[in-house]
């Protein structure tokens, strides 16, 4: 799979894609997480977790890979059946349907990405200074 | 010409930059699931370059050959990427690269001083 504009990837574009699957990656725990605890009417309805799926990218000319976010996958966990008649929306039976998000899992999660993050911020900025080095020389 | 000014450095320090290239590659997939790390083997390569250069063959042909990391342990889903070596060999690599620099540096200024008549 080449870049789209035909470009040959240099290694800005190519940490800044990883920068944005990083981005995606962690805006996907988030929202895990802010659904935890959610509750709803009927097992289909209950919101299930989703996670991003990454995919190397390679620019064969010049042997880069970066990466990209290839879609998003829903997790096939069931949500959590909880007896709770007196809930406003709990079923027939009296049972209310909870999201499956596991909080320490998506916070791992955040805490790999941000950290994935930093060391290409890391790489960049060493990069970043080696090339400036090269052209001030002279 | 080029190689008669600076050696094997002007060499080296193409190879290097690719180098650089290839290390932030494995950084940026470190998630990927299927991703194998790669590498230059730096020395062969730089002996392939200067033999390319010594033949003259066209600069186009002239990028390194990658060779696939032989992970110490390797994950579940096939991603053979370590982070902390990788870390450490771009670190490696970025002082290579410089050192490599201020020969070139030195090299640049020797002759301009020599041109100059100082």
């Amino acid at each position: 799979m080449t870049m789209a504009g035909d470009k040959p990837m240099t290694l800005f574009s190519m940490t800044e894609r990883a920068l944005s699957a990083q981005l995606v990656r962690m805006n996907t725990a988030t929202s895990n997480l802010a659904n935890a605890g959610s509750v709803s009417r009927s097992a289909e309805e209950a919101y299930r977790p989703i996670r991003v799926r990454f995919a190397s990218e390679l620019d064969a000319a010049t042997g880069l890979a970066s990466v990209r976010s290839d879609g998003l996958v829903r997790s096939s966990a069931e949500p959590t059946r909880r007896y709770d008649p007196g809930h406003p929306l709990a079923d027939a039976d009296g049972n209310v349907w909870e999201a499956p998000v596991d909080e320490t899992a998506e916070m791992v999660e955040i805490m790999e990405s941000a950290r994935q993050y930093q060391n290409l911020v890391q790489a960049l900025t060493t990069a970043k200074q080696l090339m400036l080095e090269t052209l001030r020389s002279n | 010409m080029n190689e008669q000014i600076f050696g094997i450095h002007g060499a080296a320090l193409e190879l290097r930059s690719q180098r650089m290239g290839v290390l932030a590659s494995n950084i940026a997939n470190a998630a990927t699931p299927g991703y194998k790390a790669r590498d230059i083997d730096f020395a062969s390569a730089l002996d392939a370059r200067l033999e390319s250069e010594r033949i003259g063959l066209p600069p186009s042909d002239r990028t390194a050959h990658l060779v696939y990391k032989v992970p110490t342990m390797a994950s579940i889903d096939g991603n053979t990427v370590e982070l902390t070596r990788e870390q450490v060999a771009f670190a490696e690599n970025a002082l290579a690269y410089s050192a490599t620099l201020s020969f070139v540096q030195g090299k640049v200024n020797t002759v301009t001083r020599a041109l100059k008549g100082e």
